[in-house]
């Protein structure tokens, strides 16, 4: 109880510390502390496992990107007078960038399908057409699969299922991913790969 | 008894393990200098005490003793913070590491790993990825451009050569089934799987150059392009600090590697004088160590973008492969 309460004090100073801090790069560190506090709590229950991916994923790999696109853009501070504008202009920014991207949603989801039927066919020999009906149909597979899990109860926590999680262990959480939570599971990873591919397209052509 | 057993042993143990590494370090510097020297026929340090055994002590007392500068340009809290944060967890990743069989001591049987977790690897792979924050944060804090550019490359390196490394690593927790470090080494696999493991080797050693900044991938420092990447801005104690975390690193990716791919401390009569699995451990590491001097004495540095294809266009599919192939003969037997 005592660790939690240092570990928890830890932890809400660090999130406060992410959004208070002038420079971009503390901002990242105390992001970086929080997730370590949360690694901390993990290991407290017992779970092991999640603790470690924890650190490996958040720490490891997003924190350090976040990083790096700081350094790359300046990461500079901001000015007593830079508060209030540059808060504005991020605000402005957004909603601007949000009434572009509507009228384009439906044209970017169009151009994420082509990317993924493209990587079937890389030399994109197929026509226009066909290709955005492939797109059309993975992505009412897609949402088909989603209503299933919803209907037949697949998407929610199977109750009284504490147990299966054992002590948190490596073997206890694979076998529940892969049974009780497949469905759950191989949706988030579908999910995963058309943002990456989304990704790519957005940065490769931009007209 | 509880209180011996929950934090006196450890304890001990903890600072045994440290003091070792630490000594080791240094000799490591001797070693890699004497290496690196009869590779280019020179002698190497020879001139204080005998064999210039006496070169690392004065090494490291010229660097304690150095005035402490810290540039006016700097992040002072960052630039502090970043050799600490470089040399803790390379000095925490060895903790999962046996380095031996159980030995009697004292009457109590005693493991020899600072802590036997049963997430390992997972536990490695973690200290690992927060080890790139010390050079990170050393590189930015500097506000010096050729740190900043030591530091992006090493960001970029880092997360490029963890995938592949990630992967290998899948496979071979697919054959061993288990992600304790201890367990590994315990258990006997059958002999196909062994011969299957090492073929990994030449690519896991790759993206392990990689992950500890060593040549021919030692872009962070490229002395030739960027003074000394991210260290440039370091003097005294604090560049002693980063020295240590490369050596450091060297030693500890040695110990695993040893452990995944060439048995720990297993060998001949260890079952009879359990005491001989440290010494076989440490010729092992000393082995491992060697190649990695040898590596960086016989292949010229690739440049970065050589660096970053090779990655992703070579070792990553490549061990994606190796992970599918593993699995599916995993499955089959």
């Amino acid at each position: 109880m005592f660790l939690f309460i240092v570990f928890a004090a830890i932890a809400v100073v660090a999130a406060l510390g992410v959004i208070l801090s002038r420079k971009p790069v503390y901002s990242a560190l105390f992001l970086l502390l929080n997730f370590a506090t949360l690694a901390a709590m993990y290991i407290l229950l017992q779970a092991q496992f999640l603790a470690a991916v924890q650190i490996i994923v958040y720490a490891g790999a997003i924190v350090v990107l976040f990083l790096f696109v700081v350094m790359l853009i300046g990461g500079g501070e901001l000015g007593p007078g830079d508060r209030e504008t540059s808060r504005q202009g991020a605000a402005l920014r957004s909603l601007v960038s949000l009434s572009n991207g509507l009228p384009k949603g439906d044209k970017e989801t169009r151009k994420q399908g082509d990317a993924a039927t493209s990587l079937a066919s890389p030399h994109g020999s197929a026509a226009p057409r066909l290709r955005g009906s492939l797109a059309l149909v993975l992505a009412v597979l897609l949402l088909a699969a989603v209503g299933y899990g919803l209907v037949t109860g697949h998407l929610f926590p199977v109750q009284g299922n504490a147990a299966a999680f054992g002590q948190g262990s490596v073997e206890a959480i694979g076998a529940a991913l892969y049974t009780d939570y497949l469905l759950p599971f191989e949706l988030t990873s579908v999910l995963l790969l058309v943002g990456m591919v989304g990704a790519v397209v957005l940065a490769k052509n931009e007209g | 008894m509880d209180w011996t057993n929950l934090i006196l042993i450890p304890a001990v143990k903890a600072i045994v393990l440290i003091v070792v590494l630490l000594t080791g370090f240094a000799y490591l510097t001797w070693f890699e200098r004497k290496v690196v020297g009869r590779f280019q026929l020179r002698y190497g340090p020879n001139r204080a005490g005998k064999f210039g055994l006496g070169h690392p002590i004065a090494d490291a007392l010229k660097m304690i003793f150095k005035e402490e500068i810290i540039p006016g340009h700097v992040d002072k809290i960052l630039y502090v913070l970043g050799p600490a944060l470089a040399i803790a967890p390379a000095l925490a990743i060895f903790a999962v590491v046996p380095v031996g069989p159980d030995l009697m001591l004292f009457g109590q049987k005693i493991p020899m790993v600072v802590a036997d977790v049963n997430i390992g690897l997972l536990y490695v792979l973690a200290i690992a990825g927060v080890g790139t924050y010390g050079v990170i944060l050393g590189g930015w804090a500097s506000n010096n451009k050729y740190s900043l550019l030591g530091a992006l490359r090493t960001s970029a390196q880092m997360l490029s050569y963890e995938l592949p490394m990630g992967i290998m690593l899948i496979a071979i927790l697919l054959m061993t089934g288990t992600l304790s470090l201890v367990q590994i080494v315990n258990q006997t696999l059958p002999w196909y799987f062994r011969v299957w493991i090492l073929l990994a080797f030449p690519f896991y050693f790759t993206t392990v150059l990689a992950e500890t900044n060593r040549s021919p991938f030692d872009l962070p420092e490229t002395e030739n392009e960027l003074v000394a990447g991210f260290q440039t801005e370091y003097g005294g104690i604090k560049f002693a600090l980063y020295y240590m975390t490369e050596y450091l690193h060297m030693i500890a990716a040695s110990g695993v590697v040893v452990t995944l791919f060439f048995g720990g401390w297993r060998g001949p009569f260890v079952a009879q004088v359990p005491f001989l699995g440290l010494i076989y451990f440490a010729i092992k590491v000393l082995a491992m160590i060697f190649l990695f001097i040898w590596v960086r004495t016989s292949l010229p540095r690739v440049r970065y973008d050589q660096l970053l294809k090779f990655c992703w266009t070579f070792l990553f599919p490549m061990s994606l492969i190796y992970m599918a192939i593993t699995a599916v003969v995993v499955v089959l037997l």
